[in-house]
């Protein structure tokens, strides 16, 4: 038998038992150092003669390539194991919850002004805002309620001097004077934001949000109000669509006035809005009074146009099944984790209104 | 305004069903509340169902019943009746039930020491029979489905209820909505048959009107009615009455007031035997009073319409007569009053002695002023029918002549306002069936308004009556068109709902609180702000205008940690308010914090919350919203609610005088006057309008983008300077050193204690330095080093840390 045939012999008995990195590094070293086995063989080559040679040396690199792969295969698997020893022992049960996070949230009122404002902001409305503080004059007087109208009895007000001249502004109509005071026609905006009443029961809450708007323009008539209306419960509600009932009624700051009904019915104990054969009022519109135009410097023979007010509390009640209005505003955490929406959640046209 | 059908049927005549009427109500802007009957006393008696019966504790007699009524919770009644027995079913009187038989209002009674909620009533007791033995027997087979539904079925007429806007006083009468209804083609209004007054001589009780300025009656009519007899109602009018839910008194008082719901037109009727002499309406002198019908004593002001006689104040005209004329059942001579009073001289006085009666309400809205004679004559005949007597000729005082309204109304106008159009032929038809009178002339209809519609004044008033009478449902909907032409949100309004969403992106829960507040938690977050109040507030602890918005949300902090809730994150954003004139507030967002920023967590310590995480939250946010954090100044120049050594204010550049932004741990005195138990409590104030926005948009902002592929370096240095030095000045002062070099500086350390003097600290920070334009040399890295140091030495007294 050659050396050469021993060696192999020898080492792949050896390898065969092996498992430690270690060892295998020292049969390495054995075999292919620089003294090594195979080495040394490969070093003998030179005595020989040439047929030899060819021989021996083919013979020589077969067996130096099967014991080398054997290594190199050796080595992978046993840092395989090692690796997967390492990451068993590495293991922990992902189960257990994460690091703390909070959850943040919007009011459902924020909300739905955000979606009010997306909505109008398609038909071309601006947002104006106004004081909740008013005078007397923009609260009630510019807007066809002198002092002597009975229907400044309909608003139960919050007064802030004993002359009555300072009061917490009991709609967002002065928002109208306001705007039109300071500019010049056309006028379209929407005016969103708190409104104050001194009354207080289980619908009512001394303070509660209105949406006023505003579309004073050449010939703008009661069909583009109804248009407009009709536009904004639909995408509001997020129906196709929608009944709808403009009933006449009685606003000293616009004429003609009519209120506004939405059919809905009861299914299951929730209201679904836009169909049934029930009526809810939602809110009340109508033309500018011309007196009111007169009021803030508006040619009522040039210019004519609508205004509207919506509760945007019940608006919100009414998409989001919320039941009580009191409880919008009693800050309880679990109502307004319930009720909240996620601050990442924009109504925007694009991505719809709502999730 | 409440009515019957049957009634209103009186005044017109009509094919249509309820439901259409009811319908047609709507459509016309009369606003139908109910449509039910007149609500009974005997609607309080209730089947009900004993479920249990047990002898009485203290009684032999007695029994103690739990009784079903159909609720969630059964009552208990004791009852002596022998027959009260399990299952037997029955007629339950709830307290506040007036007993039939004797007029008893029951009431919630203890009987022998046991409460007793109501009583089961014996068919004597209901009047249904003489049968008092026992408590009534209901058959199982028809009333067990019945438990908790009334007993006795309702058999009253339905009753309209209208609201009626305050522009529609005609509307206060019956016939007033005949017209509508007629006019709106639902039927024909009736004619009003007033047969002739067989009058018998002069009034000859002398009225006047005073001829003086601010006079409030215009017109003053009157008959004398002798040797009349008043009695009780005859049926029909008692049950008129009754159907609306007015009390009969005496025929002379339901007759004024029948007329009054009938035509809307209010009348007084005086006792004339107790006038002293003559009759003088004139304005009120201070200090004068009287006592009215509802039997309290008015004290009167200046110029205050009085009915008066020669002995002083018979009543208030037009809103309430007073007791010294008042007609009785022994009356025989009557003056019936007719009149015109101002709405507001009505409505001055009324407010102002705080009554409200029928008659204020009507004239106050205007009443027709022609209606005054025909007011006298419908209840003249109708007094003569039934008490009988003789009647005077009318006298009729004029002091101001009720002037006709013409309004001129362009044809064109109802079409540009409405959108649709109608034609002249009816309108005018419309017109008329209202009681306009027409002339047409070329484009225009020269009209006449009926003298009961005081609210009709110009042409928007002729498009809403044409309008309504066709109805709305007419109107076009015409789509809103998707133009643009002004951005929705100005830059404020932006800042504001990025602001609002940045804070609940940090785990803040939003609230929205009451603008009004307890003045007693809002002293403690005044500081030298004016207090506002509130002149009528809704109670006594929502009394003034918040003077910050922490005023109520520790006040809901504490009701949350009441319900056991510890960690709590909150915020609002909205108004305080600084002065009682409009503008003279200020939007702020707020926020709140209680408790630990990880608790009973398996892989994090549990940790109080700090300044330094109220800092985190109003840093991250201000970066969120845009602002350049490295202008901002900070400094401890905070409200005294805040913690003084543990908070902040930030200035958004540093040359400001006033700061956007308070953060910090709260005073520990508001958590011990408040009563709050927590942890920790940090808090955190962004004053929006405060903030400056840059009127240019991001697009124009963006800078070039650079950025360097150079080596960085990092270097640390410790320096060890007075306690009181702060960071923010010594981070500074470094980066000064080069702008350009110096990337960033981290603070990793702060350190006081031992081998460090008592009055110094330590602290210690990385610098990193990178160049743009080439690879930094070690002579470049250490000439930088010691220009740092050297800086910081000179600078602030500091020392290296060796």
């Amino acid at each position: 038998m050659s050396d050469i045939i021993k060696i192999k012999t020898e080492y792949l008995n050896k390898l065969k038992n092996v498992s430690d990195l270690k060892e295998i590094n020292q049969i390495k070293s054995e075999l292919f150092g620089k003294s090594g086995k195979i080495s040394d063989e490969f070093k003998k080559l030179g005595s020989q003669n040439s047929e030899e040679r060819k021989k021996i040396s083919s013979e020589l690199n077969d067996t130096k390539s099967e014991l080398q792969n054997l290594i190199e295969k050796k080595i992978k698997d046993i840092e395989i194991n090692e690796i997967n020893l390492k990451l068993k022992n590495e293991r922990i049960d992902v189960t257990l919850p994460e690091r703390t996070f909070n959850r943040g949230k919007i009011h459902p009122v924020s909300q739905v002004i955000d979606e009010i404002s997306s909505i109008f902001s398609e038909i071309g409305f601006s947002v104006e805002e106004g004081p909740d503080v008013e005078n007397e004059y923009n609260n009630f007087t510019a807007l066809n309620t002198p002092e002597s109208h009975p229907a400044r009895d309909m608003h139960d007000t919050f007064y802030l001097d004993k002359n009555k001249k300072f009061l917490l502004r009991t709609h967002t109509s002065p928002v109208q004077v306001r705007t039109m005071l300071k500019g010049k026609p056309p006028f379209k905006i929407i005016a969103p934001g708190r409104t104050y009443r001194s009354d207080s029961d289980q619908t009512h809450a001394p303070m509660f949000h209105q949406v006023e708007g505003l579309h004073i323009d050449k010939n703008i008539n009661m069909a583009h109000l109804k248009g407009c209306l009709n536009y904004f419960i639909k995408e509001f509600f997020e129906v196709d669509k929608i009944k709808m009932r403009f009933r006449p009624s009685h606003f000293p700051f616009t004429e003609p006035s009519a209120e506004v009904d939405i059919g809905y019915e009861m299914k299951d104990g929730k209201i679904i809005i836009g169909e049934g054969d029930q009526w809810l009022e939602i809110l009340g519109c109508g033309m500018v009074h011309p007196n009111v135009l007169k009021n803030v410097k508006v040619n009522p023979s040039k210019y004519q146009g609508y205004a509207f007010g919506i509760g945007i509390d019940r608006l919100a009640m009414l998409k989001y099944g919320i039941n009580d209005l009191r409880a919008f505003f009693e800050t309880d955490y679990r109502w307004l984790s319930h009720f909240g929406f996620d601050p990442l959640d924009v109504p925007s046209s694009y991505r719809g209104l709502s999730r | 305004m409440k009515f019957t059908i049957d009634w209103l049927k009186d005044h017109l005549d009509t094919k249509l069903n309820d439901e259409k009427i009811i319908d047609k109500l709507t459509n016309l802007g009369l606003e139908v509340e109910s449509f039910q009957s007149q609500p009974s006393e005997l609607d309080n008696f209730i089947v009900a169902k004993i479920v249990s019966s047990e002898k009485h504790p203290n009684a032999d007699r007695l029994k103690v019943c739990e009784v079903d009524i159909g609720k969630n919770e059964n009552v208990k009644v004791v009852c002596g009746a022998p027959n009260a027995k399990q299952n037997l079913i029955t007629v339950y009187a709830p307290p506040g039930a007036i007993i039939p038989k004797n007029q008893m209002k029951l009431s919630v009674s203890k009987i022998r020491g046991v409460t007793s909620y109501g009583m089961l009533c014996s068919e004597a007791e209901l009047k249904l029979s003489d049968e008092s033995e026992g408590i009534t027997e209901l058959s199982g087979n028809k009333y067990e489905s019945k438990i908790g539904k009334n007993y006795f079925s309702n058999n009253a007429p339905k009753v309209i209820d209208l609201s009626i806007t305050p522009n529609r006083a005609d509307c206060l009468g019956v016939r007033g909505i005949a017209r509508d209804l007629a006019a709106s083609g639902s039927g024909k209004l009736r004619k009003i048959n007033s047969s002739k007054i067989k009058s018998f001589g002069q009034q000859n009780l002398k009225v006047q009107i005073k001829k003086e300025k601010n006079q409030g009656c215009s017109a003053f009519g009157t008959f004398l009615i002798k040797d009349v007899k008043n009695k009780e109602s005859p049926k029909w009018l008692k049950d008129k009455l009754l159907s609306v839910g007015q009390k009969p008194i005496s025929a002379i008082v339901d007759i004024t007031n029948y007329v009054m719901l009938d035509l809307n037109r209010p009348l007084h009727a005086y006792d004339a035997d107790k006038i002293d002499t003559e009759i003088l309406v004139r304005n009120s002198k201070k200090g004068e009073s009287f006592e009215a019908l509802d039997k309290k004593k008015y004290v009167l002001e200046d110029n205050m319409c009085v009915i008066t006689d020669n002995s002083g104040i018979l009543g208030l005209g037009g809103i309430i007569g007073g007791t010294r004329s008042a007609t009785e059942f022994g009356t025989t001579n009557i003056l019936l009053e007719s009149a015109y009073f101002h709405p507001k001289s009505i409505r001055k006085t009324s407010k102002s002695l705080n009554i409200d009666t029928d008659a204020k309400h009507r004239f106050e809205r205007g009443i027709d002023p022609n209606s005054i004679e025909e007011g006298l004559l419908v209840a003249a005949n109708l007094i003569k029918k039934i008490c009988g007597g003789t009647i005077s000729k009318k006298d009729i005082q004029i002091n101001e002549k009720f002037k006709k309204r013409k309004v001129s109304f362009p044809v064109t106008k109802l079409q540009s306002i409405t959108g649709f159009k109608v034609s002249e032929k009816e309108i005018v038809k419309i017109l008329d069936s209202l009681g306009f009178k027409i002339t047409k002339k070329k484009k225009f209809l020269d009209l006449i308004v009926p003298s009961w519609r005081p609210d009709i004044e110009q042409e928007i008033d002729i498009v809403e009556e044409v309008a309504r009478i066709i109805g709305y449902d007419k109107i076009k909907t015409e789509l809103p068109e998707k133009v643009r032409i002004k951005p929705t949100l100005n830059k404020q309004q932006k800042l504001f709902h990025f602001l609002q969403r940045s804070v609940a992106s940090k785990g803040y829960l939003e609230t929205v609180t009451w603008s009004f507040t307890d003045s007693k938690i809002n002293e403690l977050f005044k500081e030298d702000k004016k207090e506002i109040e509130i002149v009528n507030p809704i109670s006594s602890d929502l009394n003034v205008l918040r003077s910050s918005i922490f005023s109520n949300l520790i006040f809901y902090l504490k009701k949350n940690l009441d319900r056991d809730f510890k960690d709590i994150s909150m915020f609002e954003i909205g108004p305080i308010f600084t002065g009682y004139k409009p503008g003279e507030q200020e939007i702020v967002l707020a926020g709140i914090k209680s408790g630990l920023a990880s608790r009973l967590n398996w892989i994090e310590k549990d940790r109080k919350l700090d300044v330094f995480d109220s800092k985190r939250d109003v840093m991250q946010t201000l970066h969120e919203i845009g602002l350049d954090i490295n202008k901002i100044k900070i400094d401890t120049k905070t409200p005294n609610y805040y913690h003084p050594g543990k908070s902040g204010a930030i200035y958004q550049n540093s040359f400001d005088k006033v700061p956007i932004v308070f953060f910090g741990e709260i005073h520990p005195n508001i958590i011990h006057k408040v009563d709050i138990k927590t942890d920790a409590l940090i808090i955190f104030e962004v004053f929006l309008d405060r903030i400056k926005i840059s009127e240019r948009k991001i697009k124009d902002m963006k800078s070039k983008f650079q950025y360097s592929d150079f080596q960085k370096s990092e270097r640390d240095f410790a320096f060890v300077l007075d306690k009181s030095f702060e960071v923010q000045e010594l981070i500074k002062i470094i980066s000064d050193v080069d702008k350009d070099l110096i990337k960033s500086i981290r603070v990793f350390d702060v350190y006081e204690g031992d081998n460090i003097d008592q009055d110094k600290k330590s602290v210690a920070l990385n610098v990193t330095i990178q160049s743009t334009n080439k690879s930094l040399t070690d002579e470049d890295l250490n000439n930088l080093n010691k220009l740092i140091i050297s800086s910081v030495e000179n600078k602030t007294g500091a020392k290296l840390r060796s």
